[in-house]
């Protein structure tokens, strides 16, 4: 039987050592996976193709369960970030909030539903399930910045600043 | 307890029947010409409990069970089909059927399709919720075999098939709930994928999913029973025989 | 570890503090942390030094107030008066600061009696009072003298017949006895035992594990340890939402703090018991707050539950006997060795004992995290702890059980609050959330919210949820925008009965229960949508009409 040989780091950008780092120390073993994406996903902002292929082949794992993994999580992103994130809650304190309409607005004001980035992949505007500040329902996050009782008005100058800073 | 103790009585449909402590009740009522329908079960391959077709009622219990995964329990007493049962099994058909775009007249597994005889069995005669249609793709790129990710039911026969049998697990579901869909690889082209094209996928798809092309336009019947005996020989060159 | 050693550790952080005339704690939880209150420490410690005063500024966990952050707590050493200030800014610490020897700031002083009278903080009860990252101030709390007790005084039986005879049920909505899972978990045989704290809090609008995590962490654990010395387990995870940045970083901080204190790890207070936790991240999915379906998450598996039987208790992580238990759950524990069973017992209603924590917001004044004890009336909850609906607007709802809950109307507000009597009215416990609606909340758009989180949180597996809820919620939409027929409302009861019943896992099972609770009390509402197109609120598709036109059509109908 031939030998199975672990891959080699996709490239010598210092993060696939973290990477790495972390499936040493689980030893390896498959049930590392989620935990090996998570540094991906934290270290390169996304996982890309290479970057699954690259962590299913070293823990020898089915390249389609690696992907059905990361497809499953919505922790997990597959493409690359853009470089600012509208985050609106739309747990059910903020629905009854009114984040709907904060919804709503940002997608009007950006011409793009909740989910997509801006063409020029400078805001994408996303929406969470809770994200347990509900006592300062609606809340959104501006990029990791967690903002409370927001105001539609607000949320859009925010929009408007990035838009105008870059 | 007196007797062998790996050997339990119990009741499915007011027969006395005697089973083995490592039995489903699916097997037993199989065994003793009860019909069960299942969908996502195949003999040879784990069982999930995912399709929810051979749900039964167990006196005692609240809870509808799968008789795929229950195990025989002394004194149970199982319930197969009832109205209720009948409805649930009916309904759900109605929601595979409407869950995407299954129209038999234009199928390749047209007359060889399992959901299809279900349908026929189960006496569904309409569906009463609309038909999602999602527009899926087909993937024709295998020099073998197309799936129609249109007619797929979830059911992860091919999963199992791939990953348990074959030994290959080029299979597997990706993204989750109403957006699940069953792919190869990094979801790759079937046919750029690391399938080995033993064709195991498509000769246990319950549906006209996973197909072979050469048969397109004809008649396209499906041998799952293969696995049966593929456990038995396995099992015996184990054993060295 | 011992005792006495614990004792040691207490009389060194109160002599510490001995050392100060005043105690000046600064929430960082997550709502006050958004409010900058991180900034605030920084200017109130400055300010403390250039004052001179002896003066002792620290961070501490959640007070419970989310609405009035950022707060700060003041607790002068010679007195028994507490000054509680709410919605301080960084630009108020000097005065803070220098009215410590006088009159209080009036214009910050949060007028709050109400919302702390009639709660009872069990699970809460260092909440605000502790730095969460010190393991010595919890230890100066009592801290730790659980598991010393446990250890060193009791078998693992006896461990068990106090968590039965206190009465305890699981805090993460199901309310099984916790003993009698113990007790389940202790008898399976397996080469290795597992623990699982839940703290996969999914449910939209609770947020009661991810502040317990936050303000009093080494409660958790020592909750947990005290749990596998019951049931024989060796290895422990902690299954916390990568959401919840702080709550993981601290609860790392507390595992290594408890390491280092020979709390956890090999032959824990000397004796030859030992036990670890590791973290694992969850990763953005509700149904991993099922245990099946969290076990093949730490697995390294799609988060998919699997048919019960064979439960976790046998057959759980790997195969092996696994207790899991949700971070409530785990919380309560140390108090209940400590205190007794009897004392828990004697807490609560009947079949529920003890407190429940509670995550109080929508549309009520005083949102935040409350403390109950089990039996209190929905009604001294939401007008008297939450000091009611502002803006002058009506009562109509509060939901509890988020998406597997239901929506409880004004005439069940008297409902002393327990798992029977919830589920009675036709919601449940679930873990925590609180959710008040007032008159600007249609409850058909309610239901149609709900039905789309448990689409989308469907795993996939069973075609009962993965497709049933996405039909109820095309049919729960068609209501909304006034398209719908009464065939569509028969064919949606049907399928909540279909869901309800076939589906695999909790998740689907309870999917139906926000439209089923909503039909119940304000069909009014789905009819009204269907007849009229009409929605009350005015937040629906369809339109509002007025009073004259709906009239008119009764009588032409």
């Amino acid at each position: 039987m031939p030998a199975y040989s672990m891959p080699p780091l996709p490239s010598d950008d210092k993060r696939w050592r973290i990477v790495n780092g972390t499936m040493r120390r689980h030893g390896y073993t498959r049930h590392a996976l989620i935990e090996t994406l998570h540094t991906v996903q934290s270290s390169f902002g996304y996982l890309d193709e290479g970057a699954i292929r690259f962590v299913a082949k070293s823990l020898r794992v089915p390249l389609s369960q690696a992907y059905g993994v990361a497809t499953f999580y919505h922790h997990f992103s597959l493409k690359a970030p853009s470089k600012h994130t509208c985050t609106v809650c739309i747990g059910t304190a903020c629905y009854i909030k009114g984040a709907d309409k904060l919804v709503a607005a940002a997608e009007k004001q950006l011409h793009i539903k909740a989910g997509k980035s801006t063409p020029d992949g400078n805001i994408a505007l996303m929406t969470a399930r809770c994200v347990g500040a509900c006592g300062r329902a609606p809340v959104m996050l501006a990029d990791e910045e967690l903002v409370g009782l927001i105001e539609p008005a607000q949320m859009l100058e925010q929009l408007e600043r990035w838009t105008i800073h870059d | 307890m007196s007797v062998a103790t790996d050997v339990k009585t119990l009741v499915i449909d007011g027969i006395n029947v005697s089973a083995r402590a490592d039995q489903t009740i699916l097997e037993v009522a199989r065994e003793n010409n009860i019909d069960i329908p299942t969908l996502c079960h195949l003999d040879g391959l784990s069982d999930v409990g995912a399709c929810r077709l051979c749900l039964v009622e167990v006196k005692g219990s609240a809870k509808l069970n799968p008789s795929c995964v229950l195990k025989v329990e002394e004194g149970m007493e199982v319930t197969t089909s009832s109205d209720r049962l009948k409805h649930y099994r009916q309904t759900i058909l109605e929601l595979l059927f409407a869950e995407r775009n299954h129209v038999c007249s234009v199928c390749v597994a047209n007359g060889h399709c399992e959901l299809q005889s279900l349908g026929q069995s189960q006496g569904l005669t309409h569906v009463r919720m609309p038909y999602r249609n999602p527009q899926l793709e087909v993937d024709a790129s295998h020099e073998r075999f197309v799936v129609d990710h249109n007619r797929c039911i979830l059911c992860t026969r091919c999963v199992r098939v791939c990953g348990e049998v074959e030994g290959a697990h080029v299979w597997d579901v990706m993204g989750r709930g109403i957006d699940s869909m069953v792919i190869t690889d990094l979801c790759d082209p079937w046919g750029e994928s690391s399938c080995t094209r033993c064709g195991k996928c498509v000769q246990v798809c319950p549906t006209g999913a996973l197909s072979d092309k050469s048969k397109v336009g004809s008649s396209h019947p499906k041998y799952p029973e293969f696995l049966t005996n593929l456990q038995v020989m396995r099992e015996a060159s184990r054993e060295g025989l | 570890m011992t005792s006495e050693e614990l004792l040691q550790i207490a009389e060194n952080v109160h002599a510490e503090h001995a050392k100060f005339d005043y105690e000046v704690n600064v929430c960082m939880g997550t709502g006050c942390m958004s409010q900058h209150s991180d900034k605030l420490k920084a200017a109130l410690t400055k300010e403390a030094v250039t004052s001179g005063k002896r003066c002792h500024v620290r961070q501490t966990g959640c007070m419970g107030l989310c609405a009035a952050g950022p707060l700060v707590l003041v607790d002068p050493a010679h007195s028994e008066q507490e000054l509680l200030y709410g919605f301080v800014r960084e630009s108020d610490a000097i005065e803070v600061m220098s009215s410590l020897d006088a009159a209080p700031v009036e214009r910050l002083l949060t007028h709050l009696e109400h919302y702390f009278e009639g709660q009872e903080h069990i699970v809460l009860e260092n909440s605000g009072h502790i730095d969460p990252e010190k393991i010595d101030e919890y230890i100066a709390r009592d801290g730790y003298q659980a598991l010393v007790m446990a250890l060193t005084e009791m078998d693992p039986q006896s461990v068990i017949d106090q968590i039965s005879k206190s009465g305890l049920r699981g805090r993460g909505g199901g309310g099984y006895p916790t003993g009698l899972k113990w007790g389940t978990v202790a008898k399976s045989v397996g080469a290795l035992k597992y623990v699982i704290c839940n703290g996969d809090e999914g449910d939209p609008g609770a947020f009661m594990d991810r502040s317990v995590l936050e303000s009093d962490p080494q409660r958790v654990i020592e909750g947990m340890t005290i749990a596998a010395y019951a049931v024989g387990a060796s290895k422990g995870y902690a299954y916390v939402r990568a959401e919840y940045p702080l709550a993981v970083s601290r609860l790392t901080a507390s595992l290594r703090e408890a390491r280092r204190r020979g709390l956890l790890g090999n032959n824990i207070c000397g004796t030859a018991f030992s036990f670890d936790i590791e973290i694992r991240l969850g990763a953005g999915a509700f149904v991993c707050g099922e245990e099946t379906a969290l076990i093949a998450s730490i697995e390294g598996q799609r988060g998919q539950p699997r048919p019960r039987p064979p439960y976790p208790a046998m057959s759980g992580l790997w195969g092996l006997p696994t207790l899991i238990n949700n971070v409530e759950t785990f919380a309560n524990i140390a108090p209940i060795i400590r205190k007794g069973a009897d004392w828990y017992a004697g807490i609560g209603t009947d079949k529920s004992k003890g407190t429940k924590v509670f995550a109080l917001t929508g549309k009520i004044t005083n949102t935040g995290l409350i403390e109950i004890p089990m039996g209190m009336p929905l009604r001294q909850i939401v007008f008297d702890i939450g000091g009611g609906v502002p803006d002058g607007r009506k009562f109509k709802a509060v939901q509890t059980g988020g998406p597997s809950g239901g929506c409880i109307p004004e005439e069940h507000l008297d409902l002393p609050v327990s798992y029977e009597a919830l589920i009675n009215v036709g919601s449940m416990m679930g873990s925590g959330g609180m959710i008040v609606m007032d008159d600007t909340s249609c409850m058909v758009n309610v239901a149609r919210f709900f039905m789309e989180f448990c689409m989308t949180e469907s795993c996939g597996k069973c075609i009962p949820c993965r497709a049933g809820t996405a039909q109820m919620f095309g049919i729960l939409s068609k209501i909304c925008d006034g398209k719908a027929s009464h065939a569509d409302l028969d064919l949606l009861i049907d399928l909540c009965d279909v869901v309800k019943n076939t589906s695999l896992c909790g998740l689907g099972m309870t999917a139906p229960n926000p439209v089923l609770s909503t039909l119940r009390y304000f069909k009014h509402e789905y009819l009204e949508h269907i007849d009229h197109q009409h929605c009350r609120a005015g937040v629906c598709a369809c339109g509002t009409k007025d009073a004259a036109l709906l009239a008119a059509e009764e009588v032409t109908a």
